[in-house]
């Protein structure tokens, strides 16, 4: 008989489809995965504890370099927090451009995850037409607020700023025309025997695992769990449009990818009810000068295009909060990478690792 | 042995043999140049544009880079055998071109007679597969000398992959030596002269065993596990740099060309024009003539276009332009003016363009499809391939009893 051992191999932090900087310690036998160990913080920047020395306006540009693929979402919860915590309601207006610039955001970040997802798969075409289109949405992230990526583009209690005057008809335009430029991606994915192969059954996670390994998102939903925040604690404009939440049925990597695909669709018919009954008038609420929350605490949480993203705030009524804690959805689904992974092949990490799609800078803080 | 026949049987192969390993450099450093203009343009990008012209400077370039490049050898890599695997490695693919037909009417230069190939063995076939299995050792040698898990983990892959791909790769080809009779690649050629039709045809099953598991071999997408870039970096050639990793290039690029060759000659009639046995299309025998200076006229004005940016007028204009120079070469010719008819440049355009469609089906392929996993590869070659080529090999057998025995 010969002698075998499993053998340990290090991926990342330089790997190019970790994403990131995660590393994963893999033991594998053959080329079957026997277990794995994710090995994340280095990408720590302390940004809690920065927090807590930041007055509560400071905070939003750190909250921008959370998850830096969708800082829009990290804004909308950071200032919805704080505007719970001082008791002050934005014009309808602003909470109008709110859903449209994070229902714009989950588009890019979800167009950056197929454009990966692809990638690592094999499929180079996709990459480059997700990010044709998601190069159009920074284009009006730009014009919204002058920063395409790292946006800082609310202030709390509402906007700095009106939207640009054409801006709302060029964001018409993008909704005009992504709809011809997704089918361009399904073509390519969809029904590829290739790519169904290499998806299907391939990352499973039960609806029991991913709710006791605290899993949210899209993987949550593609496991069969009906959980959306937008739905089960409205904030913002979100109760006053109608959309659908896409489930999955076996919790795979293939329906990950249908799932995210669905809302895609479905953030488009939220910006297209937004842009239909755009309310006029005020974008900024009366807010103080100085932002004073009065004692207490608050937990908010909004649907990032990752999952819930929470902000638990403590204010002792000074001028920055007493403790802030971040809950990182990368975080929370990262955990179940290893009970996607045990027993696949090491191409499937990379599938898996894709299907999730964690951020480190918002998984590690 | 006179004189003549020692230049016509020994000197001009060699300088044939020093044309091949000195031209196919060139070739496949510009075939790098289309691929990534190819790729450019189904991705919506440009492709490389700035050294020269349209970027048709690049591929020197990118030579130059890599001949400077430093070489390093990684510090517990087996030195002898990290040297020696990428050139086991070009060598095998070299040696299979000196076996492909370009044409088949020798043409006389300077009073001595040419042939359009190197050598035209009676195992053209056999050779070809032979020598293609040794280029394998190539890649098993550079993977383990390495002393990388990564470069093994590739080099493993690879070698179970070649070796799985091979057997249907060769059972496609038995089809196409049961219906010429020979394994002479000449003699296939002439005998779909013979027989009026492509093997194409007739081998329909045998064709898409053949290409498909030639991809395979190749190491190309849909099948290019071996270096598949998100999970095991780059494969066998991870530690690779600078010449030996040009090397290990060159044989890919090589094998993908000696492939889409022997598609050719094999299934597409080599050099023969379409519809080799119909009178009505022997036009079409110098329809080069009408045709090069058209697809070169289009194909320059789609440069202007692409660079003034006006729709596709230039590239209309271009077309029109050069197919009224083709018109002219051709009606010319037709008066007796001028003669354009050369069976052998007829022959070596009908090549070339056969083989160019190939090496964009690569291209195509590349652009269009993920890759396979690894389980999911060797079913396609052991549980569908292998069958449907054997069957392939039976069903011909059978016809070819039916219909009276022997090789038609």
């Amino acid at each position: 008989m010969l002698r075998t051992e499993e053998m340990e191999i290090n991926m990342g932090p330089q790997h190019p489809s970790t994403h990131g900087v995660l590393r994963l310690i893999l033991h594998l036998d053959g080329e079957t995965i026997a277990g794995m160990r994710p090995v994340i913080g280095y990408l720590h920047r302390g940004v809690e504890k920065l927090a807590e020395h930041r007055t509560y306006a400071m905070i939003e540009p750190l909250t921008d370099r959370l998850d830096y693929v969708a800082a829009v979402s990290e804004n909308l919860g950071w200032c919805g927090a704080v505007e719970r915590l001082m008791g002050v309601t934005p014009p309808p207006r602003a909470e109008y451009l709110r859903v449209v610039l994070a229902e714009l955001q989950r588009i890019a970040s979800h167009l950056l995850w197929l454009g990966t997802h692809a990638l690592d798969l094999g499929a180079m075409s996709v990459f480059f037409y997700t990010f044709r289109e998601r190069e159009m949405i920074l284009d009006l992230f730009e014009a919204f607020c002058g920063a395409r990526l790292t946006t800082n583009s609310m202030r709390i209690g509402g906007f700095l700023e009106d939207a640009p005057r054409d801006w709302l008809e060029r964001v018409r335009h993008f909704l005009k025309i992504f709809p011809g430029r997704m089918k361009e991606y399904e073509d390519l994915l969809t029904k590829n025997r290739i790519f169904v192969g290499r998806t299907k059954d391939v990352g499973l996670l039960s609806a029991a695992d991913a709710i006791a390994l605290g899993v949210s998102g899209p993987p949550l939903r593609a496991s069969g769990v009906s959980y959306d925040v937008r739905k089960a604690t409205p904030y913002s404009a979100y109760p006053e449009f109608e959309f659908d939440i896409p489930v999955g049925k076996n919790g795979d990597t293939y329906d990950r990818y249908l799932v995210r695909m669905e809302e895609l669709r479905q953030s488009c018919r939220i910006i297209g009810q937004a842009l239909d009954r755009m309310p006029d008038g005020e974008v900024k609420a009366k807010v103080p000068k100085y932002i004073k929350p009065p004692p207490g605490e608050v937990y908010h949480a909004v649907e990032s295009p990752r999952g819930e993203q929470g902000f638990y705030v403590i204010s002792e009524g000074g001028e920055m909060p007493y403790r802030v804690r971040f809950r990182a959805p990368s975080f929370g689904n990262l955990q179940a990478l290893e009970t996607m992974c045990r027993g696949q092949l090491v191409a499937d990490v990379v599938a898996v690792i894709g299907s999730i799609d964690i951020v480190l800078g918002d998984c590690d803080r | 042995m006179e004189p003549r026949a020692l230049v016509e049987q020994a000197v001009i192969p060699c300088l044939q043999v020093i044309l091949v390993v000195l031209l196919i450099p060139l070739v496949i450093a510009y075939l790098q140049l289309v691929e990534r203009k190819v790729l450019g343009f189904m991705q919506a990008r440009l492709a490389p544009r700035r050294v020269g012209w349209h970027g048709l400077l690049q591929p020197i370039a990118d030579a130059v880079k890599l001949l400077i490049k430093e070489d390093t050898i990684p510090a517990r890599a087996d030195r002898f055998l990290f040297t020696l695997a990428p050139i086991v490695s070009v060598v095998p693919a070299l040696l299979a071109l000196a076996v492909i037909p370009i044409g088949g009417v020798p043409f006389t230069l300077f009073g001595y007679e040419v042939r359009p190939y190197i050598a035209d063995l009676d195992i053209g076939v056999l050779f070809l597969l032979a020598v293609g299995s040794l280029g394998i050792y190539g890649i098993l040698l550079g993977g383990w000398a390495s002393n990388s898990k990564y470069s093994l983990l590739g080099a493993l892959r690879s070698g179970a992959q070649m070796i799985s791909y091979e057997i249907p790769l060769g059972f496609a080809l038995i089809g196409v030596m049961m219906l010429a009779g020979t394994a002479s690649l000449v003699g296939i050629v002439e005998a779909q002269k013979a027989a009026g039709w492509w093997y194409v045809a007739p081998q329909i099953l045998g064709f898409f065993c053949y290409f498909v598991s030639a991809v395979a071999e190749t190491n190309r997408i849909p099948f290019d596990l071996p270096e598949a870039e998100a999970e095991l970096v780059a494969g066998f050639h991870t530690e690779y740099s600078g010449m030996k990793f040009a090397f290990f290039f060159l044989a890919e690029y090589t094998n993908m060309i000696v492939v889409s060759a022997l598609v050719t000659v094999a299934f597409f009639g080599g050099w023969l024009r379409p519809f080799p046995n119909v009178r009505a299309l022997d036009w079409l025998e110098n329809g080069w003539v009408l045709l090069v200076p058209l697809a070169l006229g289009a194909f320059f004005g789609w440069m202007v276009d692409q660079r003034v940016g006006g729709g596709m007028r230039f590239l209309f204009v271009g077309g029109l332009l050069g197919g009224l120079i083709g018109f002219g070469i051709g009606a010319a010719d037709l008066f007796g003016v001028a003669t354009a008819s050369a069976p052998q440049l007829a022959g070596a355009f009908w090549f070339g363009l056969k083989v160019s469609f190939f090496l964009f089906a690569y291209i195509w392929f590349r652009g269009t499809y993920p890759r396979y996993r690894y389980d999911q590869l060797m079913d396609l070659g052991w549980k569908w391939l292998l069958p449907m080529s054997i069957a392939n090999v039976l069903l011909t057998g059978l016809v070819l009893l039916l219909r009276g025995g022997g090789a038609s």
